[in-house]
């Protein structure tokens, strides 16, 4: 593997900035989940709960918009399916380019656009924004990066961002 | 519709350093994995306490990241009524949350701002904590109605700036 001035792969320094793996959802947006996520956390939002309120303020369903990624979730299993689908895979390519088999998500931040309604059909892709040096940690040894992960409905509305901050890393030898 | 359902706290109500009321809740399995089954995380730490210990080394399983998301949303929302508006999130596991566990969210009002949009905005630190323990710190952004007239759902485009 290339390694940069930087110490940055060239393989990994391609992707900065380049759009990946892009996805739909793969089914439309429904309330079922909606009330699931609301029963977990006794979320009563009347906007979840009574159409007549939804209809007054967001003109209509909306759902929870901390529900975003879950809609992108793969299902657990689909016919014919070999081997598994990965929620945020731009982060384990970066593992394997790394060679770096351990990471933990250090950090979360979610930017919220439109509200997503059912019905809706989302698409999304992943963008490597930066990675850093080699560092160490009391975890390990390993770079820190960050993925964004931008969302749009079928109108082209921009639906919100979520945006990673990761560690790969090596565990130090005993 | 009652006007109960409705009501949402305005931006002019807000003062910052305020204290949002704080919210209690007793972590059981069935939290864990009803959080994690509805956020469509399959993935065992969540609800397979053999993986849990022997896999990942931690006691028990615990609470997932979107169900957390979920939890300060519920909070925050609960605190705004149904008018408030999330615009942006972030948050940091510092380390998790068990079952047995008596989860305490708390809240304070950092910032109260109007953008060039005209939109209100309340900036609000957040926290998941047990046994005086922050487990989960959070930044939170949320959109306020300015008035009873005002409505920041009606809000797109160059006129919402999270």
């Amino acid at each position: 593997m290339v390694e940069t001035d930087a110490g940055i792969p060239a393989a990994v320094q391609a992707l900065i900035g380049v759009p990946q793996h892009a996805e739909e959802t793969s089914f439309a947006i429904e309330m079922g989940y909606v009330y699931n996520t609301c029963a977990a956390v006794q979320n009563g939002n009347p906007l979840f709960w009574d159409e007549a309120v939804a209809r007054d303020i967001t003109h209509g369903w909306i759902t929870p918009p901390t529900m975003m990624s879950v809609w992108f979730r793969p299902h657990y299993w689909v016919p014919g399916a070999s081997g598994e689908k990965l929620a945020l895979q731009l982060h384990f390519d970066l593992k394997q380019l790394f060679g770096m088999p351990e990471a933990i998500i250090a950090g979360h931040e979610t930017v919220f656009g439109e509200p997503v309604r059912p019905g809706d059909r989302l698409r999304a892709h992943q963008v490597l924004r930066s990675v850093s040096e080699v560092k160490t940690t009391r975890v390990g040894t390993g770079r820190f990066w960050v993925i964004d992960l931008e969302c749009f409905n079928q109108r082209e509305e921009f639906v919100g961002r979520e945006s990673y901050d990761c560690f790969g890393y090596r565990r130090e030898s005993p | 519709m009652s006007a109960a359902a409705t009501a949402s706290l305005t931006l002019e109500r807000v003062t910052e350093g305020e204290e949002l009321p704080q919210l209690t809740h007793h972590v059981t399995a069935t939290t864990v994995v009803l959080g994690a089954l509805a956020s469509r995380d399959w993935r065992p730490m969540h609800h397979d306490r053999d993986f849990a210990i022997n896999r990942n080394g931690v006691k028990d399983i615990f609470i997932n990241t979107p169900n957390n998301a979920a939890w300060f949303e519920r909070y925050v929302t609960d605190w705004t009524g149904p008018r408030g508006r999330l615009g942006r999130m972030k948050f940091r596991m510092l380390e998790p949350v068990f079952p047995g566990d008596d989860m305490v969210i708390s809240g304070r009002v950092t910032r109260v701002a109007v953008d060039d949009a005209g939109c209100g905005w309340v900036d609000l630190e957040l926290a998941v904590s047990v046994d005086a323990r922050v487990k989960t710190s959070c930044r939170a952004r949320v959109a306020l109605p300015r008035d009873a007239s005002d409505n920041p759902w009606d809000r797109k485009n160059e006129r919402w700036k999270p």
